[in-house]
């Protein structure tokens, strides 16, 4: 799924525009960077409502060439920079995380699968 | 030296056959002729014919008669044309005409080469679709063409077999490492992340592959995250970059972890909520460190400070770019 289809189906803003061509295979929608990390996949986006720098660092760390923040939050000049100077494009939307990952569900972009189960104390 | 069947080989293998064959079946004509050919009217004399031989160091040249061929003139003519002294006669009387050999501007190169082949004529006029002249094309420029092909197979095979199987093959001694140092402060959000997207550059630089420099990059992320979030004074992180695996260290003054098994179990957090907040302390971060690198161990002390290392292996075809 490419940004501008993105766009379309959660009525979002672009903010930051991307370096090249972007087409998603899959999301994480997660405000948890080491949970995002610990599951990455390549080509995914990330949806966030955590809109401070540390959601581009992780996007780059995971290489995730795109971020949707959620629920109309408009990040930070810092986190914006920042997606400047690494590459990675920054989108807004207007729903909250649950509406934002439900629509883009529905839309047919995949998530992350059935994932290991981690037992926590 | 290298040696060139060594070459040879590596390009039968990134299918150099394929492309030759690609070239000889699929480019056209249009791509290997010779474009705006010399040529004569048949009113020109032979002597004209002769002096254009002279000045270009051709063999032949078409006849055009209102933009349309209507014949080919050669070598073996103007010799016709010298024996019987005829050399102010018109081109006319001498060229050959009726069914002439030709090659379509869109046609195959393999095709224009069978021509050649089965006639064997040097040279033959290229018309486009309108019949009108367009160029000239000899088998010298098809072997031309060939060898350029290849010439660019083996700068492309060159360039394959001259990558790097290891970091720092270049570079002879016992021993090589190359070290990064990076002092990361306490509580400095702004910059985190700073150390270790430098470290995954520096990889990127010298040649590890994409997978191999993004979990080195997870790891120290979350080790520098650590350094942020938990120390007294901050602290530093030192990556020692060898031939065969990668060692990174987190290491802190203080305050140190009281348990270190406790604190290894996923969920395990001392994060206050405004460091959740931020997104962190939800105690996976040394779960992903374990996970992303190939062994991981941390010394703690209390009132001494706390030292994480990772060592990451590096197998052949992660140092190499893919």
């Amino acid at each position: 799924m490419n940004l501008q289809e993105i766009l379309d189906v959660v009525d979002g803003e672009m903010l930051v525009e991307p370096l090249y061509n972007v087409d998603l295979e899959r999301a994480c929608a997660s405000d948890l960077m080491s949970d995002v990390l610990l599951f990455t996949k390549p080509s995914m986006l990330l949806v966030t409502g955590l809109t401070n720098p540390q959601a581009v660092r992780t996007a780059d760390m995971a290489e995730a060439p795109a971020l949707l923040f959620v629920r109309g939050k408009y990040p930070p000049k810092e986190t914006l920079a920042l997606a400047q100077e690494m590459g990675i494009a920054v989108m807004l939307s207007p729903y909250t995380m649950f509406e934002t990952a439900g629509l883009l569900y529905e839309a047919g972009l995949q998530g992350l699968g059935k994932l290991p189960i981690i037992k926590q104390r | 030296m290298k040696s060139r069947f060594a070459l040879l080989s590596l390009m039968g293998k990134s299918g150099a056959l394929t492309k030759i064959h690609e070239l000889v079946r699929e480019m056209p004509v249009s791509r290997v002729m010779t474009t705006s050919p010399a040529t004569l009217s048949p009113d020109d004399s032979m002597q004209d014919f002769q002096a254009l031989l002279r000045k270009l160091r051709i063999s032949g040249a078409p006849v055009v008669e209102d933009e349309k061929l209507v014949g080919i003139i050669s070598i073996e003519d103007l010799i016709h044309a010298m024996e019987t002294g005829e050399l102010s006669h018109a081109v006319r009387e001498y060229m050959t005409t009726g069914d002439l050999i030709v090659a379509r501007a869109q046609e195959p190169v393999m095709e224009a080469l069978r021509r050649f082949e089965r006639t064997g004529v040097g040279r033959m006029p290229v018309l486009n679709p309108r019949e009108k002249l367009v160029g000239i094309i000899t088998r010298g420029d098809i072997t031309e063409a060939l060898l350029h092909a290849l010439q660019e197979l083996y700068a492309e095979a060159e360039e394959i077999q001259s990558q790097p199987q290891h970091f720092f093959e270049a570079l002879e001694s016992e021993s090589t490492n190359l070290l990064l140092r990076y002092h990361v402060e306490k509580d400095d959000f702004a910059r985190g992340g700073d150390a270790s997207a430098k470290i995954k550059q520096a990889l990127l630089r010298i040649g590890a592959s994409p997978k191999l420099a993004r979990r080195v990059a997870i790891a120290t992320y979350e080790a520098e995250i650590n350094l942020i979030i938990h120390t007294d004074s901050g602290g530093f992180i030192l990556a020692d970059i060898q031939p065969d695996e990668i060692n990174i260290v987190a290491q802190d003054s203080g305050p140190g972890i009281p348990d270190v098994e406790l604190a290894r179990q996923p969920g395990y957090s001392t994060a206050t909520s405004e460091i959740r907040e931020k997104g962190f302390g939800a105690g996976m971060g040394l779960v992903n460190i374990d996970r992303c690198s190939d062994e991981m161990s941390m010394w703690s002390a209390v009132g001494v400070g706390t030292r994480l290392q990772m060592k990451f292996d590096v197998s052949p075809e992660e140092a190499r770019i893919k």
